[in-house]
């Protein structure tokens, strides 16, 4: 049977069903527990396994994300929430210098199976604090794992794919995304790691959209198709490992690139994936779309200047193609409009 | 005389001549990695180690020579990792910095300061989820007091009372900075007061005052405890000399420390023949311990890129 359910939805059942497979499976961080079960997202799960293994914890991001390394070092598999990316900068030091690392220093003998769930934040002025996309930071260290799904399906099986994995990983969703339906099964599944996601065939240009930015670069697809321009939509998924090979046999076909993402260009992402499609594709042309690169204002109109969307995209993928400039007409997207806070 | 001093003998002189024999090799570059020689200080990790459960796991620093060995680590797996060998405790990945023996319950040590308290805290919670007889022993400096993550996990270890014991081993120093200099109390086990957790101090080394205090504690505490173990640092912060011409303190400071040593104190409570066979089988146990590490073969190139994902 055909199911549609939200983003947030989905993670709660992944985790639900995960917890009531594997007893191993706990949840902590900060309100995991509290009346509103961070965004939907944990609702109802400490009613239903209790406070062993649905816990609130203090305001400690480094303090409780190595709390977090040792009950994994114990043979257990933490979940630790993070309400916003931006509170990860606090936990970096157990991240970076203890999770990414403990496997490989300690001979393997050792394993770190830690999922860490951020939140990057957007829209109603949330500002320079809760907004950042800061996971290419966390893909450039070795020995981390990072997923960013962009729709429900994804949202749900790449979430038990990490807390089924022995490694530490980085899970980004987007405060957006959250909000967003669409057909998730009943049934436990997984999306394997390292996979990424044709969501439109199309020869003239090939669109690399980031977490919620994939949807975006849908967007900008049938503005595109409108002008006789057809896209290929990829959406990464995981970017840690990267399957830069999907990328690549797209653009093989199409010799042009717009990488998308919900982060700052200047050294994150949209590099990294141009500069290794143009290793390997000799003539593509490329074009990356992020945030200003400036921190995140509030005032309404400054964050839409602020933000890239699905024109910004479609003017890019336009210029690679036709050789010159195009600014179509562009409205901010529903879920943007309607959502008002105030987090 | 008793079987309690043999076997802290036997301990404490293991790892002060594994250490001393260290300090030999280590000019001939055999050892590429830094080392954070333990002597002077091995009495906390054997007064505590002893005190031990062999299913206890203890978190150390970078200066975990004593705690790797006072724990039951292997010793031809340290001499090999110190030699960056294949047969190394951590395949040569880790050095001295990282030493690792997961069956004796030696969980890896961090370069990073304070950084494995919260692990500590976080093995004690699940081992109280799980309903295991454990007790986790977390060992720092008093460097480590200055940190947040030290503030963070006495804290939640005290919230949850989770079965770990906080080891402060305050040799007076954070590399070359005083710590008179560096907090405006010296009694850290305020600190630890503070956060509601009993606490205690125990004066100059004294091995076997720390041996009596953590079997106690081991066998009754029902939540954390802290205990303040001063000690002194005979070596330079890193590497196999000394460093009293550096001008950060004197000779005549670490002298009553040095007379107090507690390697000879415990030793001289033992009659000569137990001593000497101790003595001969240590080493006996390092000789054949060097030359493994001699004979072993470095990682295949290929071992670069193994380990970084399980």
């Amino acid at each position: 049977m055909i199911r549609t359910i939200s983003y947030a939805a989905a993670i709660c059942e992944a985790t639900d069903q995960e917890m009531s497979r594997d007893s191993h499976v706990i949840l902590l961080g900060q309100g995991v527990d509290d009346f509103k079960g961070f965004v939907g997202t944990t609702k109802g799960l400490a009613q239903k396994f209790g406070a062993n293994r649905v816990m609130d914890t203090p305001l400690s991001e480094d303090g409780m994300t190595g709390v977090a390394i040792g009950l994994a070092l114990a043979g257990l598999r933490p979940i630790h929430t993070h309400i916003r990316m931006d509170f990860t900068l606090l936990a970096i030091n157990q991240i970076v210098n203890i999770a990414a690392k403990c496997h490989y220093m300690f001979g393997g003998t050792v394993t770190v199976p830690l999922t860490i769930r951020t939140v990057i934040g957007r829209s109603w002025g949330q500002g320079a604090q809760h907004s950042q996309g800061l996971h290419a930071m966390f893909a450039h260290v070795p020995g981390l794992k990072v997923v960013a799904p962009s729709t429900p399906f994804d949202a749900k099986g790449c979430l038990i794919s990490a807390i089924r994995d022995d490694n530490p990983v980085i899970f980004v969703e987007h405060r957006m995304a959250h909000l967003s339906n669409g057909i998730v099964p009943e049934e436990l599944y997984t999306v394997p790691l390292g996979k990424a996601r044709v969501l439109a065939a199309g020869c003239d240009v090939t669109l690399v959209g980031i977490s919620y930015m994939a949807v975006e670069c849908l967007r900008a697809a049938h503005k595109l198709a409108e002008i006789g321009i057809q896209a290929e939509v990829i959406d990464p998924v995981t970017l840690v490992p990267l399957d830069i090979e999907t990328i690549i046999t797209s653009v093989r076909q199409t010799l042009h690139l717009v990488v998308a993402d919900t982060a700052w260009n200047f050294c994150g992402m949209t590099a990294e994936i141009v500069a290794q499609v143009a290793e390997h594709v000799p003539g593509v042309t490329v074009k990356r779309i992020g945030f200003a690169h400036v921190p995140c204002p509030t005032t309404k109109n400054l964050e839409t200047c602020f933000y890239p969307n699905s024109a910004t995209i479609a003017g890019a993928a336009h210029e690679l193609v036709r050789g010159k400039p195009w600014q179509p007409a562009h409205e901010d997207a529903l879920e943007i409009i309607e959502f008002k806070g105030p987090f | 005389m008793n079987s309690l001093h043999a076997s802290l003998y036997r301990s404490l002189y293991r790892i002060r001549r594994v250490e001393e024999e260290i300090a030999r090799i280590y000019p001939s570059d055999k050892i590429k990695s830094p080392v954070h020689l333990s002597i002077g200080q091995e009495a906390v990790s054997v007064g505590v180690c002893e005190a031990l459960h062999r299913d206890d796991i203890v978190f150390g620093t970078y200066r975990n020579h004593a705690l790797y060995l006072a724990k039951g680590g292997d010793l031809k797996a340290m001499m090999s990792e110190l030699y960056g060998k294949a047969t190394g405790c951590a395949k040569g990945k880790g050095g001295s910095m990282h030493l690792v023996d997961i069956a004796a319950g030696v969980m890896g040590g961090s370069a990073i300061v304070a950084t494995t308290l919260p692990q500590a805290v976080g093995y004690a919670l699940a081992a109280q989820l799980q309903g295991r007889p454990q007790m986790v022993v977390s060992f720092f400096g008093d460097g480590a007091v200055e940190e947040g993550a030290f503030h963070e996990s006495l804290n939640f270890a005290a919230l949850r009372k989770l079965p770990v014991i906080f080891i402060c081993e305050n040799n007076l120093y954070a590399i070359h900075s005083r710590l008179s200099d560096r907090q405006p109390s010296t009694r850290i086990l305020e600190r630890a007061q503070a956060y509601s957790i009993p606490s205690e101090r125990i004066e100059q080394n004294d091995i076997l005052k720390i041996h009596e205090r953590i079997s106690a504690v081991r066998a009754t505490a029902t939540g954390p405890w802290f205990f303040e173990c001063m000690t002194y640092r005979w070596k330079e912060h890193v590497g196999p000399g000394e460093d009293f011409d550096g001008g950060y303190r004197p000779r005549s400071e670490a002298r009553p420390w040095i007379e107090n040593d507690q390697v000879a104190r415990i030793g001289a409570m033992l009659n000569i023949t137990t001593r000497n066979h101790i003595q001969q089988t240590v080493e006996t146990e390092i000789s054949e311990a060097i030359t493994f590490a001699e004979a072993s073969p470095f990682p295949a190139n290929s071992e670069l890129y193994t380990n970084l994902f399980a």
